[in-house]
């Protein structure tokens, strides 16, 4: 084995950190977002089991979704899956498309144009549902529903 | 030519060159699993965000008991809930071992980290689908059915 020609002015050794192109921050988003996904789907099984326990139970849980901040956490998480996705057809493309390394590069761009015009409209309405009033149950947050006394009452 | 062969010689390749001597391999397996778990859970998880933060008319904000309760009283959806938490959390529970292996170079560290994966799994799939199949659209007590239950419940 040679080594491959030098091309242009010898530069200085900078290290041993690999440095790649966008395909390189794709696989360390890919490897964020799937690690962050996973860690949601867990609290979202549990907070979801509430609906085992009581409506009241499951109300109080999934009323700390309304909350703005909540609000952004899900709106991050629908960024993630969206990205997450995305990649993951692209990574799907490359393995089995037999041009799928030839255009790799486009397959990127293409994932995250195809992720900007999904994610936009939906943070639109997301941010709007966060943030816009609800006429049913502004003036009493959800989560005085747990202070109905009797089981049963209506 | 001695009767043992030398300990040191080369592994003798019976199974063809290139070729290990096991007749599965559980990493392709796993790879063409994340594929086709992948392309599933687009679809499935594409519905099912759509389905709960889009159509209802407050998104995340309409999500109450009575909304999973309607969801539920039908096969269907209990399905597709039930795939979205097998296949999702097999892929993730895989793409974290992957992880794990990467970046976990000590070996009791590497393998206490894939126990604590493997526990969650267990705990959150085998709680998940015990929710689906156990769950009651309209639970009641002393035969009351209880307030925050879908209006099907009430209608006698």
């Amino acid at each position: 084995m040679s080594a491959p020609p030098q091309v242009g002015p010898a530069k200085a050794p900078v290290g041993t950190l690999y440095r790649g192109r966008a395909g390189m921050w794709a696989w360390v988003m890919h490897r964020i977002t799937g690690f962050l996904i996973f860690l949601f789907l867990l609290v979202h099984v549990l907070d979801t089991a509430m609906v085992r326990v009581s409506p009241e139970t499951y109300n109080a849980a999934i009323s700390t979704y309304a909350n703005w901040v909540m609000g952004f956490v899900e709106a991050g998480l629908v960024v993630a899956i969206v990205l997450h996705a995305a990649n993951g057809l692209r990574i799907v493309a490359v393995g089995f498309w037999s041009k799928g390394t030839k255009f790799q590069h486009q397959l990127l761009l293409a994932g995250v144009a195809l992720a900007v015009v999904l994610v936009l409209p939906f943070l639109v309405v997301h941010m709007s549902h966060i943030f816009g009033s609800d006429p049913e149950s502004d003036p009493t947050p959800p989560i005085t529903i747990t202070s109905s006394p009797i089981p049963g009452g209506n | 030519m001695t009767a043992i062969a030398d300990p040191k010689a080369p592994r003798t390749r019976s199974n063809g060159p290139g070729r290990r001597a096991t007749r599965t391999n559980a990493e392709a397996a796993a790879w063409m699993f994340m594929r086709v778990s992948g392309i599933t859970l687009v679809v499935l998880l594409a519905v099912h965000l759509t389905s709960n933060l889009i159509v209802p008319e407050q998104g995340v904000r309409s999500l109450d008991f009575a909304f999973v309760a309607g969801k539920w009283s039908s096969f269907g959806w209990q399905l597709w809930d039930l795939a979205i938490l097998w296949l999702a959390m097999i892929h993730g529970g895989n793409g974290l071992r992957t992880i794990i292996n990467d970046y976990a170079h000590n070996n009791v560290v590497r393998l206490w980290c894939k126990v604590l994966v493997a526990v969650a799994f267990g705990a959150v799939v085998l709680l998940g689908t015990l929710v689906i199949f156990t769950f009651d659209p309209c639970p009641a007590i002393n035969g009351v059915v209880r307030p925050g239950s879908p209006s099907f419940c009430f209608a006698h």
